[in-house]
């Protein structure tokens, strides 16, 4: 009997000892299972501009002259600004990681802060972009474009739906970024925990990479 | 708190640039090459010379080089069924 009454009280003690330790605030981090997470979410997103561009692809054979004529009407210095704006936001998003993972917050702050320039410029040089065709009445569902033939209505149908969606991704990772820099400031992302900047940083390259493909395919046909 | 795992490669802020000149270089390639008339072939220069930038971008910027081989793993699943979405999509597209 006494027994029994000892072993009630040691499985008391125990259960009260599991509620205080899964109370306490959760200290366990698992940097690659939080990185594998990232690259999951990633390839949902490579299928969502997968599936455009494989739009894009079957519509270009069947409306290759339109979207050569089409095609001019795009600003291919503007384009190539944009292009090098993103790759160079791209380095110093992968140089703030490397000056944290150094414990160089300063630099990492510094350069983190040109990243969300370089997407500002980015998303002013899309503005001054878009205004100046819809000026032109190239706009969604404006007159004048619909008066083109077909293949050119599609071009730009492509054109502002696959930008459109990628400048929504820059917008998205510019505001992510600025988390980062609050999170850099407040010391929640350090030397030895800095998985925040990581994939945040991954997120950045993606949207760097998507636009790696829209440049050649909508800037540059002849 | 459980110790951070410290096995991880720490590139050269050299490397990032490096590649970051090799991009922009790239970058002008593609430019140059499109105002010379290629005709049928433009579209396979433009999408290789990107497919070569995509390539620094994956294995460098995002370390994918130096990450565990599982990452390599899910990257080529990926990859494959990306393009083979693509290369079926395009016997349809072709032969229609």
């Amino acid at each position: 009997m006494e027994n029994i009454e000892n072993n009630i009280i040691e499985k008391k003690e125990l259960h009260t000892e599991i509620v205080a330790h899964l109370a306490e605030p959760h200290q366990h981090k698992d940097a690659i299972a939080s990185k594998m997470g990232m690259w999951l979410f990633l390839f949902t997103e490579l299928l969502l501009f997968g599936g455009l561009f494989l739009l894009y692809m079957a519509y270009r054979l069947q409306y290759s002259q339109d979207f050569v004529i089409a095609a001019q009407d795009l600003n291919i210095v503007l384009g190539t600004t944009n292009t090098i704006f993103l790759l160079t936001s791209s380095l110093t998003m992968a140089l703030s990681i490397a000056a944290i993972q150094r414990g160089k917050k300063v630099l990492s702050i510094t350069l983190l802060v040109s990243t969300i320039g370089f997407a500002l410029a980015f998303m002013v040089v899309k503005y001054f972009e878009w205004t100046a065709k819809f000026h032109h009445g190239i706009a969604p569902g404006a007159q004048e474009l619909m008066n083109k033939p077909n293949g050119e209505i599609i071009f730009y149908g492509m054109y502002f739906s696959m930008t459109g969606l990628h400048a929504l991704h820059v917008i998205v990772g510019a505001i992510i970024l600025v988390f980062m820099l609050v999170f850099l400031l407040r010391n929640k992302i350090t030397k030895y925990d800095y998985i925040k900047l990581e994939n945040a940083g991954l997120y950045w390259h993606l949207v760097d990479l998507i636009w790696i493909f829209l440049f050649p395919l909508f800037y540059l046909i002849h | 708190m459980e110790k951070v795992e410290h096995k991880e490669h720490l590139i050269n802020y050299g490397t990032y640039v490096l590649i970051w000149l090799s991009l922009i270089s790239l970058t002008v390639l593609t430019v140059a090459v499109a105002g010379v008339d290629l005709k049928k072939i433009a579209l396979f220069v433009a999408l290789f010379i990107a497919a070569i930038k995509s390539t620094l971008v994956i294995l460098y910027f995002m370390h994918i080089k130096f990450d565990d081989a599982i990452f390599k793993v899910f990257f080529f699943v990926a990859l494959a069924t990306l393009a083979s979405i693509f290369i079926l999509t395009s016997f349809d597209v072709f032969f229609r």
